[in-house]
């Protein structure tokens, strides 16, 4: 058994939407090293439980970094200390015994909370049903090599397809901006064979959603960069603002 | 499709203008220093500069209304980007910090619509101190009689107040320029995993020179009472 030592907490509580919220103090003197930052809170939750309060509200799905839905502002940076890292992959042994953290729900006009730490993040989804897909049938996976794609295309679609769609990127954005995950998005199918034919159309129709949701302007502080857990470039951005005025200057010629 | 100018009004085309503006303004910071350096020529050759540039005549009217419109039209756009901001993420977090790493986000980038906004009202002082100043005439070396205007810097900058505020202010330029110089080109989508790094770097030296450039001129002329040996007075 690793040592245990303890962390002093001080954690968003918030009833509902619209409620007033504040920081509540926890002692958590059951912490070990192996523990990802999740399964901590599970254990604050079950004394919670236990003592008959109220469990922290807190999303999750994978835990393994891959679904996005982790969403914690640790001391101030989106998904804590560690650069790539999203909140579920980040360990306990990051911090020391008598550490104090302060954890607060992803903040955004664009991003109402829900419950203590958990926000509505379907304004993403919104964008994405603006353009984000291919309108015609891509076939199936043995399809895919089908269409050749240069492999320089290919793996730069990629990088940008890893974005999970968390949020981060407007988390930790001084002026709560989405162009991080929208750049990203659009650069990752903009330039795969199959969703080329609708780039000007595409990029249009999610730029115009992402300002509708109330996502603010892009003043290339890059520190989506810096949260992303995929390390998303702010190349995605400056390709976005090319695609988009080149679409309004081209019309509506194809 | 968006028309030209909707998309003009958009969040992107908004940063184009604002890209756009700021190399503007970036060029005309450069002009200006430059002139500002012929105080270091011979005894004349700071009114003969600006008798040679008021009497462009209609010339100098059309660059001087493309100035305003760079300065205002980037006011105006810095401006509503902080109110967005502040409209934009209502609470606030009770703590805050950046990750690091690839970011730019710092006192300087965070600020500058409140250094911005310093630099245009210090703009309309200047303008009436300098621009605008009642100065006696003189005979300049070609025979024409032209503004003294040499006489108004080297007042001016011997009363404490106008030197160490314009100090101040100049300092607050280099600061916006820091994060200015680099945003501007990547607004315009000059991107790049290579060449960013060093527009940035380049960005840096800038504000440092243009910076140091402003702020000798107003100190020496103070520290030295006007008889400094660099200034022929
Ligand atoms: S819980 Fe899925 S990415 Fe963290």
């Amino acid at each position: 058994m690793a040592e245990e030592f303890t962390i002093n907490l001080k954690i968003w509580r918030q009833a509902g939407p619209d409620q007033p919220g504040k920081l509540v103090d926890y002692t958590l003197d059951t912490v070990n090293e192996h523990m990802s930052f999740l399964e901590m809170l599970d254990v604050l939750n079950e004394k919670i439980l236990n003592e008959g309060g109220d469990p922290i509200e807190f999303d999750y799905d994978c835990r393994e970094g891959i679904c996005g839905s982790c969403d914690l502002m640790i001391d101030g940076r989106a998904h804590g200390p560690k650069a790539m890292t999203c909140s579920c992959q980040l360990h306990m042994r990051n911090y020391n015994d008598g550490d104090t953290i302060t954890v607060e729900p992803f903040r955004a006009r664009a991003f109402p909370v829900i419950k203590d730490l958990v926000v509505d993040r379907s304004a993403f989804d919104r964008i994405i049903e603006a353009g984000g897909y291919v309108s015609i049938k891509t076939g199936s996976a043995p399809d895919a090599n089908s269409i050749p794609v240069d492999k320089q295309v290919a793996d730069t679609a990629f990088d940008y397809a890893t974005c999970i769609g968390c949020g981060a990127c407007v988390a930790a954005c001084p002026n709560s901006s989405a162009s991080l995950f929208t750049g990203a998005k659009l650069a990752h199918l903009n330039r795969l064979p199959q969703g080329e034919p609708e780039r000007k159309k595409r990029t249009v129709a999610m730029v115009e959603q992402m300002e509708e949701e109330g996502f603010g302007d892009c003043s290339n502080f890059a520190e989506c960069e810096a949260v992303c857990p995929k390390g998303i470039s702010i190349s995605a951005i400056a390709e976005m603002r090319r695609n988009y005025m080149k679409a309004a200057l081209a019309g509506d010629e194809a | 499709m968006p028309s030209f100018l909707t998309a003009l009004k958009s969040q992107v085309g908004r940063k184009i203008l604002t890209g756009i503006t700021g190399i503007g303004l970036i060029i005309f910071v450069i002009l200006h220093l430059a002139g500002n350096l012929t105080l270091f020529g011979d005894y004349q050759a700071f009114n003969v500069y600006t008798y040679t540039l008021e009497s462009l005549g209609w010339i100098l009217y059309i660059l001087e209304a493309g100035l305003a419109i760079c300065f205002l039209l980037h006011a105006y756009i810095g401006i509503s980007i902080w109110w967005n901001r502040r409209k934009n993420r209502p609470e606030g977090y009770e703590k805050y910090q950046t990750k690091g790493g690839p970011s730019h986000n710092t006192w300087a980038s965070r600020s500058m619509a409140l250094t911005g906004v310093v630099i245009l009202v210090f703009l309309v002082i200047h303008l009436a101190n300098f621009k605008f100043a009642d100065t006696n005439m003189i005979t300049l070396p070609n025979g024409e009689t032209g503004r003294n205007l040499k006489a108004v810097v080297m007042e001016s900058f011997q009363n404490p107040w106008y030197a160490f505020g314009y100090s101040f202010v100049l300092v607050l330029l280099g600061l916006h320029l820091k994060h200015g110089f680099w945003s501007a080109f990547t607004s315009l989508t000059m991107k790049h995993k290579k060449y960013s790094a060093i527009i940035y770097g380049i960005g840096i030296i800038f504000a440092i020179l243009i910076a140091i450039g402003f702020l000798f001129i107003p100190l020496y002329i103070y520290f030295t009472g006007g008889q400094g040996a660099l200034i022929a007075y």
